[in-house]
């Protein structure tokens, strides 16, 4: 597991703090600005705005 | 024991299960994130006991079973659930061809047809993709010239799949409708989704309560999960005057805001049953 870090967030530049569990694919939201950001890669880490919403997606 | 879990973007449900999955003794959890993934067919083989499918895009999750289940491994949930459950049309066949109490549903494959199809059921009326989710593109149609325009949207705007016509009867839910978590043969545990708007999905901002799971719900429940092949499902109902009728039944559970809601550690019970047909204690 690795040690927790802060990123910015690519969207409004708030901070972004991911646990040492954070696992790549993982999706999280910026605290500061509500959006939703994927985890794309853990080492190092790496945050990008998570995909929109396709028209298949769901249950 | 090597589990592999088909995976995207990795949810909150997602993270309950993999705390799950690694809390176990015994068990090797291989992730397998769907976009990186390439089969060869014919050709395929995996180092995996069981696979459980937890894809946000239905057409990965359905032909990603297909071909898993032809490289020889067992999916939970099977790509016949998928395919039943990913098209509301062919959950509608299979809940009428197990005479399971469900609104009245007509299908058209063209404008005229399909004008004729909602003037008979009568307004209002709710029209929907047939693949869909989340609530996306439901239309709650008042009246004809809503009907007419909203048919000639669909045809023109739409692919193929927006001209098969979903026409289902309304039903008054007075505010809310039932979601119930079935898992194997057990009924373990349903929310009610409240919400001021006609739609109750909490995607789209309904509020989830218990709801006791009676005798009723529990063998409904059951039913409607056995008649589109079984496995790990929610199953949404509508409580009317002529009793509970099921809405729709969905093959990926999503449960993250139900396991406080319920008490019900569902993320517990679905690895369990993971496990038990990996065992060959339950079919897939």
């Amino acid at each position: 597991m690795s040690a927790s870090a802060n990123l910015e967030c690519p969207i409004c530049g708030g901070e972004v703090t991911l646990g040492g569990d954070t696992l790549q694919g993982e999706l999280i939201e910026c605290s500061d600005c509500g959006t939703e950001l994927e985890v794309t890669s853990i080492k190092p880490f790496a945050v990008a705005e998570a995909p929109q919403e396709e028209e298949d997606w769901g249950e | 024991m090597k589990i592999g879990l088909l995976h995207s973007l990795i949810r909150k449900d997602e993270k309950f299960l993999l705390d799950e999955f690694r809390a176990r003794q015994g068990l090797e959890l291989v992730m397998i994130d769907d976009r990186k993934l390439t089969f060869e067919l014919g050709k395929d083989s995996f180092d995996i006991d069981v696979l459980l499918e937890r894809s946000i895009n239905h057409s990965r999750a359905l032909h990603a079973l297909k071909l898993f289940e032809s490289a020889g491994i067992t999916c939970v949930n099977n790509s016949h659930v998928a395919l039943i459950c990913g098209d509301k049309l062919l959950t509608s066949d299979a809940l009428a061809n197990h005479q399971i109490p469900q609104p009245r549903i007509k299908i058209a494959f063209t404008e005229d047809a399909a004008l004729e199809a909602i003037e008979e059921l009568g307004y209002p009326v709710v029209l929907k993709p047939a693949v869909g989710s989340w609530g996306r593109l439901l239309s709650k149609v008042n009246d004809r010239d809503a009907a007419e325009s909203i048919l000639e949207h669909k045809t023109i705007l739409g692919t193929y799949h927006h001209s098969i016509f979903y026409i289902q009867e309304y039903i008054e839910k007075r505010g809310r409708d039932i979601r119930s978590f079935v898992i194997g043969d057990q009924c373990v545990a349903a929310v009610y989704r409240s919400s001021d708007h006609w739609i109750t999905n909490t995607a789209r901002g309904a509020q989830a309560s218990n709801c006791d799971v009676t005798s009723d719900l529990a063998e409904l429940s059951l039913r409607a999960a056995s008649a589109v092949g079984g496995g790990i499902v929610v199953v949404d109902l509508f409580e009317t005057s002529d009793g509970l009728q099921v809405n729709e039944v969905n093959y990926t559970m999503e449960f993250k805001n139900s396991i406080h809601t319920t008490g019900v550690n569902i993320p517990v019970l679905i690895v369990d049953y993971v496990v038990n047909v990996a065992k060959g204690d339950v079919d897939g």
